[in-house]
């Protein structure tokens, strides 16, 4: 009874807490990123060196008016924030966060969950996303926010395509579909896949810009464009949603490539006995430290780099990753039969 | 326009309005664009939201009070303009500037000239997505701003140049702290050209975008770094100088293809250039008076003239008309290089996709105070 | 009554609701969202019967895939009020009783057979990975190939008729 109802929704609560908790920091860890990249402090007043700022910035956004426009949908145009918002919280029930732990004497597994096609569960969720991005930009009923919707959610559908190509190449390396079982492999097999499979590594990590609509993929939401883009309409806590969706995005996408390609939460070098000590580290911060390396370079990429044009960003994603990913399968295909 | 009731595959046009209040237009300035799809089929420019009637203004204010209306047409670059217009009518009055003033006089033209491009660079950049070069670049702008404070008390609108000469002396130091800044600068450039220059992402966005032949420039009546970079190899300081101008050695940038890319180029080379030319004035400053021998009241004799120099934009030309009896310009025009610049702008975004127009906006460099005044 | 026959009820009755929505509602893109949530059920009742492949396999190529371009269709084409559809009721009512009246005898057909001889249900997990794969690639690696060519046909023909002559 505990094992089958209580464990899992504990799980679900420590989980979805931090990751909620992630996603509002992150908004903060951003302007300081990006501020630091620009020779300036940014948020310095709310709390010591701004820390208390994302609490400023929601309390803000919960109190503002609520517009809905004249003649928009209103039950699509509420909804659409929720589409895009649970997806990216979903994902994180395959997530594997640590090895299994003795917990007050109890076996309990650092994950929600472990499903043996997990990492197709983490594509499929992750492509009802784009459903939000869709009505959001139908449902405002104004035509710049239309065509800025379809225009992001059209690069969303191009570059799923070239990340699952690569999510099946490391399917075939490791042999499981599972993230538990990903990771197994990479201590089984002595060497993270970003080593392994470096070409994979890169294609995904720039189909995880593109996926999550950040630079220098984000035309489709740079201001000086369309106004805004799709959630011109939105404000107060449905404009904030937005946002807190974007951002989970990328800790998804960030996890994942945590997973995949950096051995999740082993340690460096886990069969080299003379490195054994740094297992006094436990898994799940060894986790969290390298999903937040893939952050940090999120947001030090939107700081440095300029945005594609649109053509150049679609004709990048199908002209030259979809190449190189179904190329990478064919290669670790052939190389998994021979070696 | 009702966007629910315009069919959206009927036609195969829309009318996209970018302005006047548009986070990427550089001030009050509306463009219509008929698009197909996602390319520019036509447009039109629209200005005159920043008119403030300047012109007339002058010929109601006396000769040295129209020095401070100069300031706001070209608001990014003071001094130039003021500059500009003493020239003009030192040159209707026949006054001979002292030496000192003329160095003087190119080192502030020289000055805002790096300013000016700091807040093109910095601007352009952040237009195309790269949006750290706008922090750095304006960083180095308010070093510049901070020695005209110095030297005037203002930092945006300097009434610096009178006819004749200049209002004030440089207060003692300010040659070591202008020194100081050229150093600066020289280590930046090599910052921003690390961060743009062979970005691919860069390159991919300028590359290629708005080309302007030799001749459609010249036949436009482009000046600047906009006709410099189609490859025409002129610059008034150069061709016909004026204050210190012509005992400076620096080049003159010149590009070749025409494209944004060439025209970003020449304006950092711009950059390298006017550092060299500060550093020669300052290390060759002589002693002197800083204005010439100027009547009390000014009153040209009547007649007409027109004096160009080379600002930061393009060549700024003042047409001045004074008939001799009252105290206040008969014709006071000013040729503005924004605004014969900006007549390219339909040219050059014509075939061009909505994203591109921004970059073009930017890359003409136009400032609205001076295409309305 | 096990809990898998009250599970199988429940996500049935969703589906079959969601399906009504569907053809009830009077505004399509509103048609369209629950036909996701339709298919959504369809992975959940998939899922129930332990047949997770499938199930994320619907969830991604039809929910997440082929809905998602029908949006795009709707959104982008000018829809016809309701006064601009066939204003015939009686030409309405004689093609949809038609078409009805297939469908239902198709079902009454179906399940008359399955009351007769019902079919033996699989004996291995049906759904998962290695099986699909094993078969796919195996009884009925023809015809997936067939249906990719038949997928790359319809993909370049689609580019053919919408690209427009430069």
């Amino acid at each position: 009874m505990i094992d089958a109802i209580v464990l899992p929704l504990l799980k679900i609560l420590v989980v979805l807490n931090a990751v909620l908790v992630g996603v509002t920091f992150m908004v903060l860890l951003e302007r300081k990123v990006i501020a630091w990249a620009q020779a300036r402090l940014g948020p310095m007043r709310v709390g010591p060196y701004g820390m208390l700022q994302p609490i400023a910035d929601v309390l803000k956004l919960m109190v503002k008016e609520d517009i809905t426009p004249a003649k928009a949908d209103k039950w699509v145009f509420t909804a659409a924030p929720m589409i895009a918002l649970i997806p990216a919280l979903i994902v994180f029930a395959v997530v594997p966060f640590g090895p299994e732990v003795s917990i007050f004497g109890r076996r309990v597994t650092l994950a929600i969950t472990d499903l043996n096609v997990g990492l197709l569960y983490v594509v499929s969720v992750t492509s009802i996303g784009v459903y939000g991005i869709i009505l959001a930009g139908w449902a405002s009923n104004s035509k710049f926010p239309l065509l800025a919707s379809l225009r992001a959610s059209a690069q969303l559908i191009s570059y799923e395509v070239a990340v699952t190509m690569i999510l099946v190449s490391m399917v075939v390396s490791a042999g499981t579909l599972s993230m538990a079982g990903i990771i197994d492999a990479q201590y089984q097999q002595g060497v993270w896949y970003a080593f392994a499979q470096p070409l994979a590594f890169v294609v995904f990590f720039i189909g995880g810009l593109a996926e999550t609509n950040r630079a220098p993929f984000d035309m489709p939401e740079a201001e000086q464009e369309l106004t805004g883009g799709f959630h011109t309409e939105y404000s107060g806590m449905r404009f904030a949603l937005f946002f807190l969706a974007e951002y989970a995005n990328m800790i998804v996408v960030s996890c994942v490539a945590t997973t995949l390609f950096l051995g999740g939460w082993l340690q460096p070098f886990p069969n080299v006995s003379a490195l054994s000590f740094l297992g006094f580290v436990p898994g799940w911060m060894w986790f969290l430290g390298k999903t937040f390396v893939f952050l940090y370079v999120f947001l030090w990429i939107r700081a440095t780099l300029p945005r594609y044009r649109y053509d150049q960003l679609m004709r990048i994603g199908w002209k030259v990753l979809i190449p190189l990913g179904i190329a990478n399968v064919v290669v670790s295909a052939v190389l998994k039969v021979l070696l | 326009m009702a966007p629910e009731s315009q069919p959206m595959f009927d036609t195969d046009e829309i009318v996209l309005n970018m302005g006047p209040q548009h986070p990427s237009t550089h001030g009050v300035l509306r463009v219509v664009l008929r698009l197909d799809g996602e390319r520019v089929v036509g447009s039109d420019v629209v200005i005159g939201y920043l008119h403030r009637g300047i012109e007339k203004l002058c010929e109601n204010r006396d000769w040295t009070q129209i020095v401070l209306l100069t300031d706001r047409m070209d608001y990014v670059a003071a001094a130039t303009n003021n500059v500009g217009y003493c020239q003009t009518v030192e040159k209707l009055m026949s006054i001979e500037v002292p030496r000192r003033a003329r160095y003087l006089r190119t080192i502030m033209c020289e000055l805002q000239r790096i300013a000016s491009h700091c807040l093109w660079l910095g601007t352009h950049a952040m237009d195309i997505g790269a949006m750290t070069v706008f922090l750095y670049a304006f960083r180095e702008r308010e070093l510049i701003l901070d020695l005209f404070e110095e030297y005037c008390g203002a930092r945006l609108t300097y009434n610096s140049m009178r006819i004749g000469g200049l209002p004030l002396d440089i207060p003692p130091g300010w040659d070591k702290k202008v020194l100081a800044f050229c150093d600066i600068m020289d280590t930046k450039l090599v910052e921003y050209e690390q961060l743009l220059t062979h970005n691919r992402i860069w390159l991919e966005r300028t590359k290629g975008v708005g080309v302007i032949s030799a001749e459609e420039a010249v036949a436009i009546g482009l000046s600047g770094p906009p006709l410099r970079g189609s490859g025409v190899k002129h610059d008034i300081r150069k061709d016909e100088p004026y204050a210190a101008y012509d005992e400076m050695q620096f080049e003159v940038p010149v590009g070749e293809a025409g494209d944004t890319y060439d025209r970003y180029l020449v304006r950092i080379e711009e950059f390298r250039q006017s550092v060299k030319i500060i550093r020669q004035a300052i290390e060759g400053l002589p002693e002197g008076p800083i204005t010439g021998k100027v009547p009390r009241l000014i009153k040209p004799p009547a007649g007409e003239t027109y004096h160009a120099i080379e600002s930061p934009k393009g060549e700024l030309g003042y047409f001045i008309a004074a008939d001799g009896k009252s105290t206040a310009p008969y014709r006071f025009r000013v040729r503005p290089p924004s605004f014969c610049n900006l007549q390219a702008l339909p040219r050059l975004i014509q075939g061009h996709l909505v994203a591109d127009v921004v970059a073009l906006i930017g890359s003409v460099d136009v400032v609205l105070g001076e295409v309305d005044r | 009554m096990t809990s898998g026959l009250i599970t199988f009820y429940a996500v049935g009755a969703l589906i079959v609701v969601f399906a009504l929505l569907v053809v009830t509602s009077r505004n399509t893109v509103h048609s369209i969202l629950y036909l996701v949530a339709d298919f959504l059920a369809v992975a959940l009742l998939y899922a129930t019967m332990n047949s997770m492949f499938v199930a994320t396999i619907q969830i991604l190529v039809y929910a997440g895939g082929i809905v998602v371009l029908y949006l795009f269709v709707v959104m982008l084409v000018k829809q016809k009020s309701e006064s601009e559809l066939a204003s015939d009721p009686r030409r309405r009512n004689v093609i949809g009783g038609i078409l009805v009246a297939a469908v239902l005898g198709e079902l009454v057909v179906l399940g008359v057979s399955n009351a007769i001889s019902p079919a033996a249900p699989s004996v291995n997990a049906p759904g998962g990975v290695e099986n699909v794969a094993m078969a796919l690639f195996t009884d009925y690696l023809i015809p997936f190939e067939v249906v990719s060519i038949l997928l790359l046909v319809a993909m370049v023909g689609a580019i053919i008729l919408a690209r427009r002559e430069i």
